[in-house]
């Protein structure tokens, strides 16, 4: 409207810019408003495009259930429960890939999750500003290296170094729990959950970074001067203040952990079983589903597949509704609105 | 002109010669499926490209996608490394022959095992992948290798995780000397593996066996080639142990039973003579029988027959084994009768 104003003001006249809106609405009473058609298309422009978001989610709900019904009919909630999956017989289940799913994301988490916490307040609170910036980089960075790239590394290098030196160490000294029970191989469950760990720390600790930024000075200083340790003032004020960041930041890591697809086929040993070892190979849902869509010729192959989809499709909205419920809940433990 | 001026016009006329070659080029055949095949399938086309102008450009989707998309009637050629049985050919008015033969090779990772030291039987290869021999200083190995210091090592299975038909052709054998796989396990592109690790694709699967001491796997014989990895000698059907070469694989195709096989249908496992490899398998090619454009049905066919006759030498370089002249004679006779377009004969 400033803008309008202006030129109309250096011209004298109507200007130019009106004469579009002036074809529409000649008799209007006041000229002056009518450039805000411009914020209304706007406005329009965000509204269907905010609207498109729940329409697609929708239609992928449609979509997967159209193309799993074949499977879900069959199987029913069985097939969230039996570990078979044999396309000879054409029998299938998901619980061994909703295991796998599950057990690397937990391996990733644990690891991630308090690494990156580590990493975010030490660039904020003790790192010089200088490499701080260089470590800032160097984390964005990792955060966009491509999947496929892990897995080879994880592949290539890192399994190798497992069968050699982690896995034969683990085995000797922890070997009488069941979770370290095996032959080495390098690949399987806990060099896959590493690697989705390796692959989700810069997204949890540049997002923890940005947010332990966020904590004002004033309430770190006003605690030092209280005479409060680093520890303390760590614990019990950037943490609580940051709090609803980080739970958000292990959220995006967790969301990508879950779908990681490339990086885990290559190292998971894509076995169809469940087994107690994390030394043993598995599947996830993901992994599963680049393996077998091209060749699943069978209707009912097929829809056990897009069923699987479907399977972690709710997975994934589940952890985000459990996620958003529980900050609300501690929101309001902590006294807030 | 300034460098830049210079890069811009070498780029502006490689565009414009793409487009102007894309406008004048002559006919294109649009292919999609196995990608075992694909890399003498594309050398063929790229040469054949050079020789007539014709463009052939193939999409190694896999098997089962190249049977979807041929079904669709959205390409001219589908490729499959299992066959279709003859009546489902029958239901779509699709025709099918073998393009190009390969063989399946078992590999192990065996420390102080060469390439072509380890003897197997057909019921200790069995007994290994159904889990039931565990180690590799068994008394069933150790019968066979009288010779050769076998370690106590674990045995580790490794197998294909996708469907494949490199994993259709294994698991044929497998079904076709025991009746307790056949039972048990059963044959197709993917099965549920008692043992073992599963590899994405040939290339997953002998990186798994690189890394994994005391494994064994089965790969197409081009992959076990190129990675110098540890082939087994294997005993067929006639008792002798045969090593996996280009001819032990013709022999195995040449003994089979092409002519009187419905649609081709003809799995080359465990096949008889004294050189056949056991373990071998063709790739085929999927086209419709009735085409309404006889010139385009023509072009397609002269590509294969190009192949056949030409693409030799091609193959072989990329350890491909090219089909046996014998059996080409009989696919090109099929061509002849079953091939029509508007109820004439396309093939002459």
């Amino acid at each position: 409207m400033a803008l309008t104003a202006l030129t109309s003001k250096w011209s004298g006249s109507v200007p130019a810019v009106w004469a579009v809106w002036d074809v529409w609405d000649e008799n209007s009473p006041d000229r002056i408003i009518k450039p805000v058609a411009g914020d209304r298309v706007f406005r329009w422009i965000t509204t269907v495009c905010a609207a498109a978001i729940p329409v697609l989610m929708a239609g992928l709900v449609c979509v997967m259930v159209f193309n799993s019904h074949l499977a879900l009919k069959k199987f029913g909630l069985g097939f969230l429960t039996s570990t078979a999956w044999n396309p000879i017989t054409q029998e299938y289940g998901a619980l061994s890939s909703i295991f796998g799913t599950g057990v690397s994301t937990l391996i990733a988490m644990l690891i991630a999750m308090p690494m990156g916490l580590a990493v975010a307040l030490f660039l904020v609170e003790w790192a010089p500003p200088k490499l701080e910036a260089f470590f800032g980089t160097a984390i964005e960075l990792l955060a966009a290296v491509p999947s496929i790239i892990y897995g080879m590394w994880g592949l290539f290098v890192f399994a190798p170094f497992m069968a050699d030196h982690v896995q034969p160490l683990l085995g000797r000294y922890l070997g009488f729990l069941p979770l370290f029970k095996g032959p080495p191989m390098g690949i399987g469950m806990l060099t896959t959950g590493i690697i989705l760990a390796l692959m989700i720390l810069p997204f949890i600790s540049s997002v923890s970074r940005d947010v332990f930024k966020m904590v004002p000075s004033v309430l770190k200083e006003s605690a030092y001067g209280l005479g409060a340790t680093n520890w303390e003032v760590t614990k019990g004020v950037i943490l609580p203040y940051a709090l609803h960041g980080i739970i958000g930041a292990g959220f995006l890591g967790l969301g990508r952990a879950l779908g990681e697809t490339m990086a885990v086929t290559f190292v998971i040993g894509n076995s169809h079983r469940l087994s107690a070892s994390l030394f043993e190979t598995g599947n996830s849902i993901a992994s599963t589903l680049a393996n077998e869509f091209t060749e699943a010729s069978e209707p009912l192959y097929l829809h056990a597949l897009v069923a699987l989809g479907l399977v972690l499709f709710l997975i994934t909205v589940t952890s985000q509704i459990a996620a958003q419920l529980w900050l609300r809940h501690i929101i309001k433990k902590a006294g807030g609105k | 002109m300034s460098k830049t001026d210079k890069l811009l016009l070498a780029v502006i006329l490689f565009i414009a010669a793409n487009i102007a070659g894309a406008l004048h080029a002559g006919p294109i055949i649009h292919g999609a499926g196995a990608s075992f095949p694909y890399p003498v399938y594309s050398q063929w086309a790229h040469k054949y490209n050079q020789i007539t102008g014709v463009k052939i450009n193939y999409q190694s989707v896999g098997s089962g996608a190249g049977i979807r998309q041929i079904k669709a009637k959205t390409v001219d050629f589908g490729a499959s490394d299992a066959p279709m049985k003859a009546e489902e050919l029958d239901e779509s008015g699709l025709i099918q022959f073998p393009m190009i033969i390969g063989g399946v090779v078992p590999v192990v990772n065996i420390k102080g095992i060469n390439p072509g030291d380890l003897h197997l039987d057909s019921k200790t290869l069995t007994e290994i992948f159904l889990g039931k021999i565990k180690t590799w200083d068994d008394p069933a190995i150790i019968a066979l290798n009288p010779g050769i210091k076998l370690p106590s090592k674990a045995i580790t299975v490794v197998h294909r995780a996708d469907g494949s038909g490199t994993t259709w052709i294994f698991t044929h054998y497998l079904s076709a000397v025991s009746s307790e796989w056949k039972e048990r396990i059963g044959a197709g592109k993917a099965v549920s593996w008692p043992v073992g690790v599963g590899g994405k694709g040939n290339e997953g699967v002998a990186s798994y066996l690189q890394r994994i001491k005391g494994s064994i796997g089965y790969v197409e014989y081009a992959y076990a080639l190129q990675n110098q990895l540890s082939h087994i000698l294997l005993q067929n059907r006639a008792g002798e142990y045969v090593p996996p070469s280009m001819e032990t694989f013709m022999a195995a195709a040449e003994g089979a039973d092409w002519k009187h096989s419905a649609g081709f249908y003809v799995v080359l496992v465990d096949q008889p003579g004294k050189k056949s490899w056991p373990i071998t398998g063709a790739s085929f090619i999927i086209l419709y029988k009735e085409h309404g454009d006889a010139v385009h049905a023509e072009t397609l066919l002269n590509f294969f027959d190009w192949c056949y006759k030409h693409g030799d030498e091609i193959a072989i370089e990329l350890d491909y084994v090219p089909i046996p002249d014998s059996v080409v004679e009989i696919i090109k006779s099929a061509w002849i009768k079953e091939i029509k377009s508007n109820g004439k004969q396309v093939w002459h």
